[in-house]
């Protein structure tokens, strides 16, 4: 299958897969929820200050939104793939897809503020601008079977325990 | 949480009381309810953010699409929200510059164009 294939190169670079944590669901709206729940309770517990916690839920949130967005209208029976890294220097989340084509907009393509929601349809990229305007350490990559999105937080005080 | 919504009418402004968490999978909840409205007539709408939990670019969407049904009737979508981190996601959109924001529900229900 298509989704398992997809996931495995990063998994098989390291350990994370065994240490950190993943999900994989089913594109559901009302899964994009859980993903944001567990989000700020992994970052909560990797030592995210509280003042970033709503940030972590909101990126999450939106990255699975677009995910789950993506495979209704392209892919509808390959899940959503979402990973968190083990405790480490930062908190680290990969939301996968298996839809995305083209050529991805980079972050310095000048969307205007306003020109964003003239024109019909662009709707669909209000998640990437909340994305790119919200969080400083994102990394928005198409691979061959889809995209990535990669987020990064800053952890204070990392509780292994 | 889930999403939730109350309507009143004030002269001819409608105000919609959103309350929860406004994402992917609520967000066609408001969307109908402002569809409703329009469809009814109801053309001058003030939404209500105040007890808004959590809101998503979704939502920000279906918001748009309101401002736009209300618009093309000569309409208004007036928004009341004090909130940090809900107005921080209609600055990071330029969604300030496109809604008019408000600090209680009164001063909504009264401002004119």
């Amino acid at each position: 299958m298509t989704g398992v294939q997809a996931a495995e190169p990063a998994a098989a670079e390291g350990s994370d897969e065994q240490e950190g944590v993943s999900l994989r669901f089913a594109p559901l709206p009302e899964h994009v929820r859980t993903a944001r729940l567990v989000a700020v309770a992994l970052a909560r517990r990797a030592g995210v200050e509280d003042g970033l916690l709503d940030e972590v839920r909101l990126a999450v949130g939106e990255a699975c939104s677009r995910a789950v967005g993506l495979h209704r209208s392209a892919a509808p029976g390959e899940p959503v793939l979402v990973r968190f890294a083990p405790p480490g220097e930062r908190f680290r989340v990969e939301v996968t897809d298996l839809v995305t084509g083209g050529p991805v907009p980079k972050p310095d393509d000048g969307e205007g503020d306003q020109g964003l929601f003239e024109a019909g349809g662009v709707e669909a990229d209000m998640g990437l601008a909340v994305l790119r305007g919200l969080v400083d350490d994102l990394e928005v990559e198409t691979v061959p079977n889809g995209g990535v999105i990669r987020m990064g937080w800053p952890v204070q005080h990392p509780d292994y325990s | 949480m889930d999403l939730y919504l109350s309507t009143r009418h004030e002269g001819d402004r409608t105000v919609i009381e959103v309350g929860g968490e406004i994402d992917v999978y609520t967000a066609p909840k408001l969307r109908e309810q402002l569809v409703d409205l329009v469809n009814q007539g109801r053309y001058h709408l003030v939404v209500d953010m105040e007890a808004v939990d959590f809101l998503d670019s979704t939502g920000l969407g279906v918001l748009v699409g309101g401002l736009k049904r209300v618009r093309a009737h000569d309409g208004s979508l007036r928004l009341v929200c004090t909130q940090e981190r809900i107005l921080k996601i209609f600055r990071i959109t330029g969604l300030t510059k496109v809604f008019p924001i408000h600090q209680s529900v009164e001063e909504a229900i009264s401002a004119t164009d």
